[in-house]
């Protein structure tokens, strides 16, 4: 359950969520990200494919990942709005 | 929370008849960054309802499976003619030409320069991979000296195969486009760099400022035979080297919106304009049931004739018509077809898929059209071409009719398809007036008078036998 919930990343924090079905493996993601949270997961997907994964913490939700990713729905990153002055 | 994932693009793409979420582009290849990078910045700038893509031949062939916007396929090379087409006729389109430098530098060259030089309100974006990605890695006029592919197993030489052709280099030497760039889809820093030309080039796009150039260096780990990250390297590395990034030309502040084009004239009026003298305009007539017909045979069997006088009569009776004609290269013996439309108003296509009406002459064509025709549709055959392993159907009525064999009895075989045409009158399928059809019988014959008594005398057997053995 602790495990899942990392993978996942919590809603409150900044995290990358990525498709295992739909990833190709390619690592540009991997070797892109700045803060070295991405990984190749160690089982293959239905394509025999290791897709990335998420280590499940220290995502800024830069979106760099996104960027360099070549496949439309593999990657979406998610992260909380800012607080706004008034708030 | 906030979100950045792909937008523009279509929920799921149906491919080979089934849905996806997958591409069909390799790992590591550039294109679905660019494709996420144009999509993004088109649903940014509210242009995703207005922007036509044209697909090239290539890797980026299956672009209109994934590009939530107007798609259109063009021929090998040939984006920009299309682009150019689109852009004139729909005057308020973001007309987008993505193209491949085998497709672009290559098989459409001239293409891409003469719409360059005409300034055409569109942006191209040639992805430049060095190679010819989808067919197996082949030397492209963009492969780099020394480069080994599978056409230049030795690596490029200049003194052979010449040297890689700069595009955006070449378009600067013109006057008309506004905005030439080169960028790079090889790491975070140049993919922010391409993010922001590409807004800056559909920017144009949607103020109708004139042509735009981006071409894309883009890592094609297959063709290249390197994993993702290696490919990506050479892109940064090697590519660059010949082929530098930045903006070369942004007139985009001088550039003033191009006043759309003018239409010579509406299409209703082009046809008034050029309508044969000799016809009476078409009247509408509700009560008439448009006919859509086919006409199949040979080469050298009269098949076109045989339509243009049914349309001939067609249009003498008012009807509306068209005559869209299909045939091989060969002068005689190869197939000929033409699909016919008659109808009592304004005709949506040429194009007939279920005839009602099927007239064939020869037995691969009644093979090929039978199975098409409409239930309760009427086919008219040769005798000849029919026998006990004849391909039938309860659900048409078949005329079979010996025309070759009346015809030749009566001084030609080759005016079989007036046969046909008797039986067509007889049979008052395509209910138009028996002098309008004998008029056009004739008239078919303009270029050739010294036929007509022996049509006439053909025509005049074909319909003797159609009252005795025809109800």
């Amino acid at each position: 359950m602790v495990e899942k919930q990392l993978n996942e990343g919590s809603n409150a924090l900044p995290h990358t969520a990525i498709d295992a079905e739909v990833c190709k493996g390619c690592r540009r993601c991997i070797a892109a990200c700045p803060q070295q949270v991405l990984r190749l997961r160690p089982t293959m997907n239905h394509c025999g494919i290791q897709p990335a994964e998420y280590i499940g913490r220290d995502c800024t939700g830069c979106g760099i990942c996104f960027y360099n990713c070549p496949e439309p729905y593999a990657i979406r990153v998610e992260s909380p709005d800012r607080p706004t002055r008034n708030s | 929370m906030s979100t950045k994932r792909t937008v523009g693009m279509f929920e799921s793409f149906d491919r080979s008849g089934r849905a996806t979420r997958s591409s069909h582009y390799c790992a590591g290849c550039g294109h679905g960054i660019l494709h996420k990078l144009i999509t993004e910045a088109l649903v940014e700038l509210g242009l995703q309802d207005r922007t036509v893509v044209v697909s090239p031949i290539g890797c980026a062939v299956f672009g209109y499976y994934y590009w939530d916007v107007g798609n259109i396929g063009a021929a090998h090379g040939r984006a920009p003619a299309v682009a150019t087409a689109v852009s004139r006729t729909i005057p308020q389109a973001v007309v987008v030409a993505y193209q491949g430098d085998g497709d672009l530098a290559a098989i459409g060259f001239n293409c891409a320069v003469q719409a360059a030089n005409r300034g055409e309100r569109m942006v191209t974006f040639m992805v430049n991979n060095c190679t010819y990605g989808m067919t197996g890695g082949q030397m492209s006029p963009t492969s780099l000296l020394g480069q080994r592919t599978l056409t230049s197993p030795q690596g490029r030489e200049a003194a052979t195969e010449g040297h890689p052709l700069r595009v955006a280099e070449l378009f600067n030497q013109l006057q008309a486009p506004v905005y030439i760039a080169r960028c790079s889809v090889a790491d975070t820093k140049r993919i922010f760099q391409t993010k922001q030309i590409v807004r800056k080039a559909l920017e144009l796009q949607r103020d109708g400022k004139g042509y735009a150039y981006v071409e894309v260096l883009s890592p094609c780990p297959t063709a290249m035979g390197l994993d993702a990250l290696a490919s990506a390297r050479f892109t940064a590395e090697q590519m660059e080297q010949v082929f530098p990034l930045g903006v070369i030309r942004d007139h985009s502040t001088q550039a003033v919106p191009l006043p759309p084009p003018a239409p010579a004239c509406s299409v209703p009026d082009f046809f008034a304009r050029y309508r044969d003298r000799d016809f009476p305009a078409p009247v509408e007539d509700a009560t008439y049931t448009e006919r859509r017909m086919i006409v199949a045979g040979s080469g050298g069997q009269g098949i076109l004739v045989l339509g243009l006088c049914l349309i001939e009569a067609g249009a003498l009776a008012q009807r509306f018509v068209t005559w869209y004609p299909t045939y091989g290269p060969e002068q005689r013996g190869g197939f000929a077809s033409c699909a016919l439309v008659i109808g009592g108003r304004t005709i949506g296509s040429p194009h007939v898929e279920h005839p009602d009406i099927l007239v064939c002459l020869t037995r691969p064509m009644l093979e090929r059209f039978l199975p098409l025709v409409k239930p309760g549709g009427v086919v008219f055959c040769d005798t000849m071409i029919l026998g006990p392993d004849a391909p039938s159907r309860p659900d048409v009525r078949i005329v079979a009719v010996p025309a070759t064999e009346l015809a030749a009895a009566n001084g030609s075989s080759r005016a079989a398809n007036t046969v046909m045409l008797t039986a067509l009158l007889h049979t008052r399928v395509t209910g138009l007036p028996e002098e309008a059809i004998l008029h056009a019988r004739d008239a078919t014959l303009r270029k050739k008078p010294s036929l007509i008594a022996l049509n006439r005398h053909v025509f005049d057997a074909g319909l003797a036998w159609c009252r005795q053995n025809l109800p």
